[in-house]
């Protein structure tokens, strides 16, 4: 029902009001980082970091460790 | 040409792995046999998003799978449970003298009383298309002799962003700015579905996005009082064959737990501080939506600390109008009629000229249907081959 | 006549000022025609077309772009490559185009003497003369600054036998580069989305292109040019017109990972992106390695690849075969496809 498209988060536009630029295969836009800092995350530790954007905002923080995981798990299952 | 694709660590493209994708659906296809043997009638499964129903439909992954599961599509289309009057409300708006109405794309061919938000805006009316409510604020800066509405649409998972901008728009003392809110709670709607006991429904695959915002322990009342399974996916075909494959894993082990195969974004809690924001923001009040009915708690309107922003006190009080729907988009949207199983679709309800917004949006159950299933392939008839 | 100035209504009432904008702007970009050239109709010498085939190819198209200039190309680009293309793909040698041009009071002098030059460039580049034109203002308000219409006339040479109801089973389907560039790059340019990415138009003339391909291959019986309905259109269309089933093949779809992007955030189908300089071939399979062979030589084709086969006859239909072994239809959209947060 909501469509979420994961993105890179490259710089911090306005650290006050939380917006930063992020993008996804070479595609950037501004987005609100509102939402994670509500969450208390820092704005300059969301650089680098992938998140999961909807309407321009972020509304998490991708865990990739998880997602290499999870992937691991079912490439396990499948050789078998 | 610049591309950072060499330097992804994240990417998504893994959960679209072939390789994945049909292990998956093996596994999928021999537990299904088995539950559905014990229930002595295919499994019934319920992807309560519509961007689920998509996500099976693009990939046709409903095609790997055999003819004992069966998806029945929920209710998670904010556009088709969107009631009239909300348009209607909204075209008045968009009429209004020097009156800018901002909206998201999904809600401008959604036929109202009056005719549809497009209609209104070949006949000279400002709408403007935003990818963001983050760009609302800018269009009042922009256009400060200009009144401008926001009509908001959406779950629990784009209510943050629209309380969000509300907040920060007090903050700055923005004065021609409002929202017309029309905000459909999932839990509330949910339980009302299952409360009419319509469906006949095995288990749950649970909406990805919303969960992020709410956690995946709200949907407890689920297992624990419906008894029903569910677990929570996300939107590429593999997050979509392992939440499948988790259901089918209690069906047959006759477990019912709420599961989360979306852990990479989806955690227990939730965003508790933006569900704080959120009730800050906006309270919970009944509407009648369109197929549902009367639903208790599942609209969020805005609080009296936030009436300055309220677009839905300067339109005139509508009363709800009578449903001029045909009772069939009631009955797909609980899931107790297959989209094909209605005698308009097809005939007089298609995607040019829809009878009902199950038709307009592209999660729509009806649009959907149409655009990928509707078409039967002349199977008799060989497919060309270098020897023919 | 300065750059400064802008137009207004005096330019369009045939006196001294029409005049003058004809001879700084019109007669300065695209050269000193002989005299029947500012006459009320362009003479032509039937000799001259028939030497080059037996059947004249007559096409027409109105050009309107937000903005008038976008990374790739710009309105007067598009004008001629529009037309160009639109005869290259009936299988005609594009000769002579006509321009109208309808400006909006108070149009920059600037903007139209851009355009104007770039449509003279152009129809260098496509080897076609602009011999006739007619120009009109309107009151501010009326047009969005400046729409240009454009004609034109080629000649089909007698062996070339285009037609969109010759597609037959087992051709493969051609493109000659990425799809949707175009689309993706004026959704960009129009900057109402807050989006940003390096995308260019891929706004060309096809028809050196073309002239390579039919020379080598002249059994190529179906060609057309992927415009504003984008490569969904076409193929169905052609689906329909041939009544053929039309699969093609989800891996091979050359799509640039930021238009695929772009979709992905909007919630769109690159399908139905336009193009401005990318065409759909359908090519027995026989000829498919030399065509694509021709293609890639050209600096219009370098990306060119198979997306698909006409798969049946007699069922008129179009699908993806997608990269998990399912079939996905291809539906028309109602209208312009609009972004989606759902």
């Amino acid at each position: 029902m909501c469509l979420g498209v994961p993105a890179k988060i490259i710089r911090i536009t306005d650290k006050l009001s939380g917006k930063a630029v992020a993008e996804t295969d070479g595609v950037r836009r501004e987005v609100s980082l509102a939402m994670l800092l509500l969450d208390n995350q820092q704005a300059n530790e969301l650089v680098g970091r992938w998140v999961l954007l909807h309407v321009g905002f972020a509304m998490a923080v991708i865990n990739e460790e998880e997602a290499t995981q999870s992937l691991r798990l079912l490439r396990e299952m499948s050789d078998d | 040409m610049t591309n950072s694709f060499s330097e992804l660590t994240f990417n998504t493209r893994a959960f679209r792995n072939p390789d994945i994708v049909t292990s998956l659906v093996k596994q999928i296809n021999q537990l299904a046999d088995g539950v559905a043997e014990s229930l002595g009638r295919p499994v019934q499964i319920m992807e309560v998003c519509g961007g689920h129903t998509h996500a099976i439909f693009h990939s046709g992954i409903d095609q790997l799978l055999n003819e004992n599961i069966e998806f029945i599509h929920g209710p998670g289309c904010p556009v088709c449970v969107l009631p009239a009057q909300a348009i209607d409300k909204a075209t008045w708006v968009a009429q209004q003298a020097d009156t800018i109405l901002a909206t998201f794309g999904d809600v401008l061919r959604v036929p109202g009383a009056k005719g549809s938000l497009q209609q209104i805006q070949a006949q000279g009316a400002d709408i403007r298309i935003l990818y963001s409510p983050l760009d609302v604020t800018q269009l009042a800066f922009d256009n400060p002799t200009k009144k401008i509405v926001f009509f908001a649409i959406g779950f629990d998972t784009t209510m943050p962003s629209i309380a969000l901008t509300i907040q920060s728009a007090k903050q700055q003392h923005i004065q021609n700015l409002k929202f017309l809110c029309y905000h459909i709670r999932l839990m509330p709607t949910l339980t009302t579905l299952l409360d009419t006991g319509e469906a006949e429904l095995d288990g749950f695959i649970g909406p990805g996005h919303v969960s992020i915002v709410l956690g995946s322990e709200c949907y407890q009342p689920i297992a624990a009082k419906y008894h029903k399974p569910l677990v929570i996916a996300g939107f590429e075909p593999i997050d979509v064959l392992q939440a499948l494959h988790m259901l089918l894993l209690q069906l047959s082990q006759q477990r019912c737990e709420i599961e989360n195969a979306y852990s990479r974004v989806v955690s227990k809690q939730g965003n508790v501080l933006v569900q704080q924001t959120m009730n800050e923001v906006f309270k919970n009040s009944e509407l009648n939506w369109r197929g549902l009915g009367n639903v208790a708690n599942s609209v969020g309107s805005l609080q009296p600390e936030y009436a300055q922003f309220d677009g839905s006190l300067v339109a005139p009080q509508s009363s709800p109008c009578e449903c001029d729907d045909s009772k069939y988009c009631a009955d797909v949207l609980i899931g107790k009629r297959k989209p094909n199983q209605c005698p308009l679709f097809g005939r007089s309800c298609t995607p040019e000229s829809p009878l009902g917004a199950l038709m307009v949006s592209s999660e729509g159950a009806c649009a959907a249907y149409y655009k990928y299933k509707q078409i039967p392939f002349n199977e008799s008839q060989p497919e060309y081959s270098e020897d023919a | 006549m300065r750059d400064n100035e802008v137009i207004t209504l005096a330019h369009g009432a045939g006196g001294r000022a029409s005049a003058q904008l004809i001879d700084n702007i019109f007669v300065e970009a695209f050269g000193a025609q002989d005299e029947a050239a500012l006459q009320d109709s362009a003479v032509l010498d039937l000799p001259t077309l028939t030497a080059f085939g037996n059947r004249l190819a007559f096409t027409t198209d109105s050009f309107v772009v937000s903005p008038l200039i976008f990374p790739g190309g710009d309105i007067g680009k598009l004008a001629v490559c529009g037309t160009v293309n639109d005869l290259a793909v009936s299988g005609a040698v594009p000769m002579y185009l006509s321009a109208g041009f309808i400006l909006e009071e108070g149009l920059p002098i600037s903007v139209l003497r851009t355009a104007v030059q770039t449509m003279a460039k152009t129809a260098r580049e496509a080897q076609v003369r602009i011999i006739t034109g007619d120009t009109k203002v309107v009151a501010k308000g009326q047009v969005d600054q400046l729409f240009i219409n454009t004609s034109g006339v080629g000649v089909i040479p007698a062996q070339i036998n285009i037609n969109s109801t010759l597609a037959d089973g087992g051709d493969v389907v051609l493109v000659n580069g990425f799809i949707g560039d175009h689309g993706a790059a004026v959704m960009l340019a129009r900057q109402e989305l807050g989006l940003e990415a390096s995308m260019a138009s891929d706004c060309a003339p096809l028809n050196g292109l073309i002239a390579d391909l039919l020379q080598h291959c002249p059994d190529i019986r179906v060609m057309r040019d992927a415009t504003r309905g984008g490569v969904g259109t076409v193929l169905h269309e052609i689906a329909h017109a041939s009544n053929v089933t039309i699969s093609l093949d989800e891996k091979s779809l050359p799509i640039r990972p930021q238009t695929q992007a772009i979709c992905d955030l909007l919630g769109m189908d690159p399908l139905f992106f336009a193009n401005e300089g990318l065409a759909v071939f359908l090519v027995p399979k026989s000829q498919a390695d030399k065509a694509l062979a021709v293609l890639r030589d050209n600096q219009y084709g370098r990306h060119a690849c198979q997306i698909g086969q006409v798969v049946k006859t007699e069922q008129s239909l179009l699908y993806i075969n997608t990269n998990f072994n399912s079939k996905r239809m291809i539906e028309l959209p109602y209208g312009i496809q609009l972004p989606r947060i759902c």
